[in-house]
């Protein structure tokens, strides 16, 4: 683990017995795991090259429990990391050796459907697609739909601001969250937002979206759930080159058309997926492109239309419109594979997660191929396309000594260019601990310090998710000091009236 | 009479801050003033005017990405975007005239920090969903960036969601990155006459429950029905907007008069009427004219099925209508010195939801909640956050609520 995490607090483990004991008071029965053995399921989350067993699980049912385990663990100085189903990528999930590993999956239920105001209220540990599911008899979705969606739960999608393919159209969490009932380090029960839109005060809803664990456990969720459209199809366009299949995203975008998902593959991606899944993709393109349109029928024809068109015009040399919905379907379900399928041509794969102003593509790709000769390495590429927001998989083998360093340096380089193009270090996965030392690359110490107050707004002792997001962390009483220059200052000189 | 400072560039907001912290200053901050009407009155010594920041400095249609300097009237970046065939989807409602003041002044740092929305924010969400990314001079005099000019971006928090609808109470921001939309390529509005509130509610539901993708829900019961351009007859109305391209306006208006034809009659405008009919929704025309200056003004958001219900707490004297379908309550109150708070948040406490007191004397907003009070515990957090930004209170004090 080449990324180094807080130091254990020897105390705190001299009195693991005590804490167990304590924390089985709170959470009866089978709710504290304790065991080795049995805690093991628990020692990484999707980054799995990441592993540290916790010093004990927790695994509260009710927001009672959480409170009494959160206020316990703040007055006794113990750390205390939230987890949904462990799909993070980023390590955001990842365990501390004198942590508490504080599991959500038993708030399952879906608390309430509401068809009138369009919402769910659903506990954190549902899965992502559940929500999907407990609304479609009424024709209705959840619109945020994460690769994942079968086993990603609503609390992970909150604390990680999950996108989907289709969030060009429909918004990521953020933008399809009403409401949460939170619960602060101290123990402390709030709740944000409702049933209505834009609550009073600062948009506390806002920033607890996507903060990965470190502002509060989230022990209820209030989502809107969307009507689903009354049809849709894809198109599925090859391109000799990515910078045609880039100029159509554009082309499709200036012509004012916002697909319900656009995505995109490169050569190496389209290979790996069409051997796993034979999704019908051609193989003689170098990009593959997936436009899907979703409304009426004469919404969606009109528009594969106009689409089919300028594909054209951008050199397109193959370009097939789903005739049926199990064929919409397929041309999806190899996108949607392509992680797995990535992991059949390779022991192992670091997926990575930049996003950069689309029209850099074909300069970002260029790059990368002569990093992955530099690094010796290969890579594939899927790239939710419309958002310009680029998932490189590194292809590496952990059992040959050095290659997962070469990896994550090659990772880390990717990440590096994706901010010197004006892009961004994660655009869904996450800065966990994988991307925490990359902040630097985006960020200045003022502006690290200003989101660490926030942070110490939430969570003035640092005892949740600490060693996640901040390359440093510094204490509260240190960042909330002022440094004013002694006496008074002259009046600048500004025009003044 | 207190002082004007009237930065030209970033570094001269920060040297204004600098200087109101070196010598225990207050500042109020400024766009072109447009809201200054809502919220507390706050004291302060001298007022940060932003509106000579001004500029479009980045622009690409095809990326949907826009960047321009906080000052920048909102009327010329509506200008730009409309050449280009665009728009700010979240239809950003001018405040000004509510005011007595002349419409399409606001800035887009206005905009943002009082996370404006219209209509459309039941499909296409609030300022706070479009704002990408910022720069701004924090209350300790530091210059922050938060976000991006990319729309996918999760890299550290969310700063820009906790500045849109801070009220200048963080943060001055100078540089503002917002992400466009294509502007539909036509629209019409489907409109049942003569329902009254609850029946609407149920109307506006059952639209926002379809396939329909409408994009805007309202209601105007008959004493205000007259104040809008666009409808045939003073009649109650509820009306529901479409757009995008015309194939599939047409399908789903015919689907839509279908599905509302056992609420009443129902009737169908085209564009032009329609265009003309939603501007008069999102500047809230009926309480802009000169007589209902005086009244106060109340902006309410609940749940939209309980919309009615909340309206049903309060007077009969009150001039309302419903927006958001149902969930959006404009409210105007009878008396210019009585804003009845009391039952206006005696039914949310019951019902769900949160009102602004948007507009009444500052002598009534001196001593009122203008916005919705906060439970003890949020309250203390959200001034835990004001302290993080600005712990020696020089932006704004008191605009939201005492204290921050
Ligand atoms: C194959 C695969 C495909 C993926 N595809 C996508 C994709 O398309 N889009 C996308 O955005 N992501 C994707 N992901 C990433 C991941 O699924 C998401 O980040 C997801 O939201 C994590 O949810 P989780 O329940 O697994 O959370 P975990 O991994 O358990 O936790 C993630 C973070 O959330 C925090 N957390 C979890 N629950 C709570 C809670 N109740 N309260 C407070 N904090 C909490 C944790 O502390 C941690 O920081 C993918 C992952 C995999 C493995
Ligand atoms: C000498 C002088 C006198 C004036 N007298 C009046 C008057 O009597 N009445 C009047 O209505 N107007 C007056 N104005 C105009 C007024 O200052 C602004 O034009 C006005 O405040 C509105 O701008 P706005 O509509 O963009 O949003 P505002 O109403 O300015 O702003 C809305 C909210 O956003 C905040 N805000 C605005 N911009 C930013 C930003 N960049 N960063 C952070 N927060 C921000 C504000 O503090 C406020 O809380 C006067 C101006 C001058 C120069």
């Amino acid at each position: 683990m080449s990324v180094r995490m807080p130091a254990a607090d020897a105390a705190v483990l001299a009195k693991r017995d005590r804490i167990v004991a304590t924390l089985r008071a709170i959470v009866p029965g089978e709710g504290v795991i304790a065991g080795e053995r049995e805690m093991r399921p628990f020692e990484s989350d999707g980054l799995t090259a990441y592993r540290q067993l916790p010093m004990v699980v927790v695994l509260p049912e009710t927001t009672q429990q959480v409170s009494e385990v959160l206020a316990y663990c703040h007055s006794e100085g113990i750390k205390v990391v939230p987890r949904g189903a462990g799909t993070s990528l980023s390590g955001g999930a990842l365990p501390l050796e004198d942590g508490v590993l504080l599991g959500m999956a038993k708030f399952s239920r879906i608390r309430e459907i509401d068809f009138e105001n369009r919402i769910a209220v659903v506990e954190p540990g549902v899965t992502n697609l559940a929500v999907s599911t407990a609304v479609a008899h009424e024709g209705f979705y959840y619109a945020p739909d994460p690769s994942s969606q079968i086993a990603c739960t609503i609390g992970g999608n909150v604390a990680e601001n999950s996108g989907g393919v289709h969030c060009l159209k429909y918004g990521m969490t953020t933008n399809n969250l009403l409401g949460c009932e939170i619960v602060l380090m101290n123990g402390e029960v709030l709740r944000l937002g409702g049933k209505h839109l834009d609550a009073a005060g600062y948009d506390l809803l806002g920033l607890i979206t996507g903060s990965e664990g470190l502002l509060g456990v989230v022990t209820e969720v209030t989502v809107r759930i969307l009507k689903k459209p009354e049809t849709a199809r894809a198109v599925l366009v090859g391109f000799p080159s990515s910078e045609d299949a880039g100029a159509c995203v554009s082309a499709i975008i200036a012509a004012g058309i916002i697909p319900g998902g656009m995505e995109m593959m490169d050569r190496p991606a389209i290979h790996a997926v069409e051997e796993f899944v034979h999704a019908g993709y051609p193989l003689d393109v170098e990009a593959l492109l997936i436009v899907e349109l979703d409304g009426p029928a004469a919404e969606v024809d009109h528009l594969i239309e106009r689409v089919e068109a300028i594909a054209r015009d951008c050199g397109s040399t193959t370009c097939r419109v789903s005739q049926s919905e199990t064929e919409r379907l397929l041309f999806w379900a190899g996108r949607k594979a392509a992680f797995p399928a990535v992991g059949r041509i390779s022991p192992d794969y670091l997926c990575m997660d930049g996003t950069i102003p689309r029209a850099k593509l074909p300069e970002v790709l260029a790059a990368m191929k002569a990093m992955s000769e530099k690094f010796g390495l290969r890579v594939a590429n899927v790239f939710h396309a419309g958002d310009g927001n680029l998932h490189p998989l590194i292809l590496y083998d952990a059992n040959v000594p050095g290659e997962l360093e070469r990896a994550e340096n090659f990772g880390a380089d990717i990440l590096k260019l994706c901010v010197a193009v004006g892009g961004v270090l994660t655009g869904e996965h996450g800065v966990g601990v994988e991307k925490r030392d990359l902040m630097p690359e985006m960020f200045s110490e003022i502006d690290l310090a200003a989101q660490q107050r926030v942070k110490c707004a939430f969570d003035e002792k640092g005892l949740l998710n600490p060693g996640k997001v901040f390359p440093v962390l510094h204490r509260c009483a240190e960042l909330g000091r002022m440094h004013i220059s002694g006496g008074k200052l002259p009046f600048p000189d500004i025009p003044r009236f | 009479m207190t002082e004007v400072l009237k930065p030209r560039d970033a570094k001269e907001v920060e040297d204004a801050v600098r200087w109101a912290l070196g010598n225990d200053k207050a500042l109020e901050l400024a766009g072109q003033g447009t809201k200054r009407g809502i919220g507390r009155p706050s004291q302060t010594d001298a007022t940060l005017d932003l509106s000579d920041l001004t500029g479009v400095t980045l622009y690409e249609p095809a990326e949907l990405v826009l960047s321009a300097r906080a000052g920048t009237p909102l009327r010329e970046i509506e200008k730009l975007l409309d050449d280009n065939n665009q728009q700010l989807a979240f239809e950003p409602m001018d405040y000004g005239p509510l005011f007595g003041l002349e419409a399409g002044q606001g800035t887009i740092g206005g905009a943002i920090a009082s996370n404006l929305s219209g209509p459309r924010r039941i499909k296409q969400g609030a300022a706070r969903d479009h704002f990408l990314g910022v720069s701004a001079v924090t209350g300790r005099g530091e210059t922050i960036k938060s976000g991006g000019r990319v729309v996918k971006n999760v890299t550290g928090y969310d700063m820009c969601k906790v500045l849109a609808g801070s009220w200048g109470t963080l943060a001055a921001m100078t540089d503002i990155t917002i992400k466009v939309l294509p502007k539909p390529e036509t629209e019409s509005t489907v409109v049942v006459f003569g329902l009254d509130d609850a029946q609407a509610c149920a109307a506006m539901a059952a639209a926002m429950g379809s396939s329909c993708d409408v994009s805007g829900a309202a209601h105007l019961p008959d004493h205000v029905a007259s104040y809008f351009d666009g409808l045939p007859k003073p009649e109650a109305a509820t009306v529901l907007r479409l757009e995008g391209v015309a194939p599939s306006v047409k399908h789903r208006q015919e689907a839509l008069l279908a599905l509302l034809r056992p609420f009443g009659p129902a009737a169908m405008l085209e564009a032009r009427d329609s265009t003309a009919l939603w501007r008069g929704i999102r500047e809230v025309r009926p309480f802009t004219t000169a007589a209902a200056q005086a009244r106060p003004l109340w902006r309410i958001s609940t749940a939209p099925g309980q919309g009615h219900a909340v309206a049903a707490r309060i007077t009969p004297a009150a001039q309302m209508f419903y927006d958001w379908a149902g969930g959006l309550i404009w409210a105007a109150m009878p008396f210019a010195d009585e804003p009845d708070s009391g039952s206006i948040r005696g039914a949310l406490a019951d019902l769900g939801g949160h009102a602004t007191l948007v507009r009444a004397p500052a002598a009534v907003r001196a001593v009122a909640d203008v916005f919705e009070p906060e439970t003890a515990g949020l309250r203390a957090l959200n001034k835990r956050v004001k302290d993080g930004f600005d712990p020696k209170g020089v932006l704004n004090p008191g605009r939201m609520w005492a204290g921050v």
